[in-house]
């Protein structure tokens, strides 16, 4: 179980952000080339990210980077670039269909056996900023195997909604339609971005929300909500102690043969134990909830 | 590539470099380069410069380097857009980049 709270934008253009980026240990970096950067630059971005994602210190962190659409001239030379240089992760942007994936994964197929690199190593994220990419959900997550999760944008997508953003519930039925695509297909689900970084009891409003609805985790813009993010993620003293509880007791009923085990006079089944074992990987990556 | 007209690539903040090639007056390579930490790292620079013109093919023009502390990575990408560009090159030998 990979964890992928926080994922970082990073802006594709920006030398000194790119050359240090790996201090702050989100989860997930993403070196952006697509909103983040201008017409004028695309081209030296590409090959700043080129670089930047074959540095030695991203080796520890998993790299994603966000490619233009491949209807522009830009997606398909950010493709190659991305892929060459060994990206984990490439995210689609404005994914309205299956078929969206589907040609993007041939692409990367192509470009993988140009270069040498191993046939499906190249993983793929979709992000979805529609109207019709939310009805699309379910089949966009399943449209590849290479696929890791689904992510919600919620800019375009409101304003494709002819609203705005607000208190959350003009995203809630995408955020649900995304969410439970992502978990039909046992793939990862992230949530928007918060842009307005002096609202952080907002941010963590927001956070909560997304937390209880079962996302994986969150695009993030700045460091400063990294620590924010993984703390609101991590797990209590009492979750922790009792989810030791719950891993001991099925290790015992393992040693012991037996199909279902209790504790305290509660059945402990697989998915109580699976969720036991994410609440132990969280406190392990970022210690109990301060 | 042959640099056949005036580029610019980067900019002059901290961690990155501007680099700008043109056709030169003579016909062999000069390179030009300034730096915030050149006595440190003057040498490593002018390597790191020099070995992605020569993985390029470019062999003539001037290149003129102010650089504000760049990391190796940033200094062969913002070299490799200025020359492409100078060149105007409509595609790309990925295996001249890496």
């Amino acid at each position: 179980m990979k964890l992928r709270r926080s994922m970082l934008f990073l802006p594709g253009a920006n030398a000194a952000m790119l050359s240090t980026a790996f201090v702050y240990k989100p989860d997930s970096i993403m070196f952006d080339l697509e909103d983040a950067v201008s017409l004028r630059e695309k081209d030296s971005a590409r090959l700043l990210v080129f670089h930047a994602l074959q540095l030695p210190v991203y080796r520890e962190t998993e790299t994603v980077v966000r490619i233009n659409p491949l209807n522009t001239p830009f997606g398909l030379p950010d493709l190659e670039a991305a892929v060459r240089a060994g990206v984990d992760v490439v995210r689609l942007p404005k994914t309205d269909c299956a078929e969206d994936v589907e040609v993007l994964e041939r692409e990367v197929e192509r470009i993988e056996r140009a270069c040498g690199r191993e046939i499906g190593s190249t993983r793929l994220m979709a992000a979805i900023e529609s109207a019709s990419g939310v009805i699309n959900a379910l089949a966009i997550a399943k449209a590849s195997p290479r696929l890791i999760g689904i992510a919600l944008a919620g800019f375009d997508y409101v304003m494709d909604m002819q609203t705005e953003r607000g208190d959350g519930t003009e995203l809630f039925y995408a955020r649900c339609a995304v969410l439970h695509a992502a978990r039909a297909a046992k793939i990862d689900a992230f949530d928007v971005v918060w842009s307005d970084l002096n609202d952080e009891a907002g941010f963590l409003k927001e956070v909560d929300l997304i937390k209880r609805l079962g996302f994986n985790g969150k695009s993030l813009i700045n460091p400063r909500q990294i620590e924010l993010l993984h703390n609101a993620y991590a797990p209590t003293e009492e979750e922790v102690e009792y989810a030791g509880r719950v891993v001991s007791a099925a290790a015992e009923g393992e040693r012991k043969g037996l199909g279902v085990v209790s504790l305290n006079g509660k059945m402990i089944d697989g998915p109580v134990i699976d969720h036991a074992r994410r609440v132990l990987q969280r406190a392990e990556a970022s210690g109990t909830r301060k | 590539m042959k640099i056949v007209k005036e580029a610019l690539a980067g900019t002059l903040e901290s961690s990155d470099l501007l680099v700008k090639v043109s056709p030169g007056p003579g016909a062999g390579l000069e390179v030009v380069i300034s730096s915030e930490v050149m006595q440190q790292f003057g040498l490593q620079i002018d390597h790191v410069v020099r070995d992605t013109l020569a993985r390029l093919g470019v062999t003539a023009g001037l290149v003129v380097v102010e650089d504000k502390g760049a990391l190796d990575c940033a200094i062969r990408a913002r070299v490799q857009t200025a020359v492409i560009r100078g060149a105007e090159a409509q595609t790309i030998d990925w295996s001249a980049l890496s």
